[in-house]
């Protein structure tokens, strides 16, 4: 028997019953376009989270305090205050698989300007953070070296700032009081948006940290972080171990003695990140997997059906002359076109669906074709798999019952 | 040339509480040509020996050759190939596909032909519609048929083939007297041009239009002769119409 008779075969029992065929391909449908949704979706975030991560600066090793163990008491990361201004100048000077390096200072408070309050993190930086961050300015300058040496109170403000103490005007020039010392600002920083935490990267002000650390922190010695970018990815892993060795030398730490910091490098925050994407995807993926056999039970349930209603045609069939194994690939195939076509419209509908929360809900959705194609592949083996047994009991009726069934 | 059909000592047992003996000692032989009735009453084994005939079934003893061939040995996919390429059957309740056009009705046999041996099967199917006087009605699915037209399509589809044998199990049992009349008409007719058939019947009177009665019962063959003053169909209805316009 020719595949082509044997597909319009298939085609025309199923045009037959079209209602009957459309509500069972519904479980496929629905199933495909989870699946797909759900990979689109995943991919986005995926990709997301790489775009934030390379924009939180390229190549950037992140030197952090380390963690206070006492007594296996965790009391927070970064609770040690092992990080000082002299380890920054000695990576600067001695480090070479690392470039721009900058320790920063933490100093949240109030901070008044145009007769508004906003509470807000300042952060002294050296100017080589901008660099770090991968980030540019809006409007104005960064402070420059002599500022910096001058301990200068000068600010560079995040765009959330500056949006909400200066709404109508441009803030160069004019002035704003952080816990009630007067700083001329000088600059407005580019927008970056939420960080991976969901924190407004944009609320922050920048402030020589010469500055913070003695006109706003009464001399403080330690800073909380370290900034430094590696000059190549190829070489970030050696910048890691030549700054571990070179901060280990500073605080005279003894072979056997854990670090008192600690160094993330972008690539494990990607993996980090990655996981938990990854872990949620396969979650989902799982449940869309279970649609679809559910899907499948509903295609066998609907062939088991066919094989009794058309218990006839099968005799008829059987009696000019078809073998049992046509009978079976007839039946095989309807289910296969069965699940085949709800897969396509699947496919179609979680095109639209993509779209949809693209444009309306701002997510990154991303199909690849690789994902169509799996999708495709399943709903044709979910046909065979459950049309196997109901095209085997077609191909096993006996011809004569068959015949005289009612 | 051999014998369409010939028949030595077919039994057939149904195994049930105790043994039904649907057939019990069947001998027959029908040569090329014949137009053969089996006539007995119900439950005497007509339709046992039919589907073992049609190769729809197997004897539990006995040989069967069907145009020269021992078919009683052989397993389902050599007698699906048999029934398609030697036999064409036609039912008392049609057995037509349903929101299927005459036409592809008729060429479902040919659908399952591993012979090639019809080339182009739809127009083989037209012309067995055409010869059957439905050459107008090709593309009408059964519902829009009268039962007289769909017995003529199942009958277009028995001959599609070039069987060997057509066999009709109460051909005639869902038709009017009429309509029964035209049927048998238009077997006697293929008959003339040397179709074999072997048709099941419970009326004497549709005998009279055959060559030749088989009459069974309990499973045997109890009397076997010529049809003496063998009437002729078209005849009969054209004085049926007549009578009935009156
Ligand atoms: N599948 C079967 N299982 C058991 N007994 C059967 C079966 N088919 C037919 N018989 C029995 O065999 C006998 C002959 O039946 P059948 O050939 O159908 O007779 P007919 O067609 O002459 O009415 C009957 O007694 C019937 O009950
Ligand atoms: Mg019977």
């Amino acid at each position: 028997m020719k595949l082509l008779k044997l597909l319009d075969v298939a085609r025309q029992s199923l045009l037959k019953n079209k209602t009957r065929s459309a509500l069972t391909m519904f479980g496929i449908i629905i199933g495909v376009a989870a699946v797909i949704v759900m990979m689109a979706m995943g991919t986005g975030a995926q990709k997301n989270i790489e775009e934030r991560i390379s924009a939180m600066g390229t190549n950037l090793l992140m030197i952090r305090n380390g963690t206070n163990q006492r007594g296996g008491i965790s009391r927070g990361a970064g609770s040690m205050r092992s990080l000082t201004m002299e380890d920054a100048d000695a990576i600067r000077a001695e480090a070479d698989l690392v470039e721009a390096v900058s320790p920063t200072v933490s100093v949240s408070g109030q901070v008044i300007g145009a007769g508004q309050n906003w509470f807000t993190q300042t952060i002294g930086v050296h100017y080589d953070y901008l660099f770090n961050r991968s980030w540019d300015l809006f409007e104005g300058n960064m402070f420059s070296d002599s500022e910096l040496r001058a301990r200068s109170k000068v600010a560079v403000l995040g765009g959330t700032v500056a949006e909400n103490l200066f709404p109508d005007q441009s803030p160069i020039g004019l002035s704003i009081r952080i816990r009630n010392v007067p700083f001329k600002i000088i600059g407005v920083l580019d927008k970056k948006g939420q960080s991976n935490f969901g924190r407004d990267q944009d609320d922050v002000i920048l402030i020589p940290i010469t500055t913070a650390m003695f006109r706003l922190s009464g001399g403080r010695k330690w800073v909380n972080d370290i900034y430094a970018s590696a000059i190549s990815t190829d070489t970030a892993e050696a910048a890691e171990e030549q700054v571990t060795e070179i901060l280990r030398r500073k605080h005279k730490l003894v072979d056997g003695q854990d670090n008192d910091f600690n160094i993330r490098t972008q690539t494990e925050l990607t993996e980090m990140f990655t996981s938990t994407t990854q872990a949620l995807t396969q979650l989902l993926m799982w449940i869309a997997f279970v649609s679809l056999v559910v899907g499948g039970v509903g295609v066998m349930n609907i062939m088991l059906v066919s094989v009794t209603e058309r218990t006839r045609e099968i005799g008829v069939r059987v009696s000019v002359g078809a073998r049992g194994s046509d009978i079976m690939i007839q039946f095989l195939i309807e289910a296969v076109a069965l699940s085949l076509s709800g897969g396509m419209i699947g496919v179609l509908l979680s095109w639209g669906v993509a779209n949809f929360m693209q444009n309306s809900q701002g997510m990154t959705m991303i199909i690849e074709s690789w994902v169509v194609a799996a999708a495709l592949g399943v709903s044709v083996s979910i046909g065979l798999i459950f049309g196997l047994f109901p095209a085997y009991k077609a191909a096993q009726l006996d011809p004569i019952d068959a015949l005289r069934h009612e | 040339m051999p014998s369409v059909i010939q028949t030595a000592g077919l039994r057939k047992t149904y195994q049930l509480a105790e043994p039904v003996h649907a057939l019990r000692k069947v001998d027959i032989t029908i040569e090329q040509g014949e137009f053969v009735a089996i006539m007995g009453a119900s439950g005497s084994g007509k339709s046992t020996l039919m589907n073992i005939i049609g190769c729809l079934d197997r004897p539990t003893e006995g040989s069967y050759q069907l145009d020269g061939t021992e078919v009683s040995g052989l397993d389902r996919n050599q007698r699906a190939d048999i029934r398609n390429q030697k036999i064409g059957f036609v039912f008392q309740g049609f057995n037509l596909l349903a929101r299927t056009s005459a036409l592809a009705n008729v060429e479902l046999p040919l659908v399952y032909q591993r012979t090639r041996r019809f080339k182009n099967s739809a127009k083989r199917a037209a012309e067995c519609l055409e010869r059957v006087g439905l050459k107008d009605r090709m593309d009408h699915h059964p519902s829009q048929l009268s039962g007289g037209q769909q017995q003529r399509v199942a009958i277009a589809r028995a001959l599609v083939n070039q069987p060997a044998l057509i066999l009709a199990d109460e051909p005639t049992g869902n038709l009017d007297t009429k309509t029964s009349l035209d049927i048998m008409g238009l077997f006697q007719e293929l008959n003339a041009e040397g179709v074999t058939i072997l048709i099941v019947t419970h009326e004497p009177e549709i005998s009279h239009y055959t060559k030749r009665c088989i009459e069974m019962r309990d499973g045997l063959v109890v009397a076997d002769k010529q049809i003496e003053n063998r009437r002729d169909a078209r005849e009969d209805l054209a004085n049926f119409t007549s009578v009935t316009s009156l």
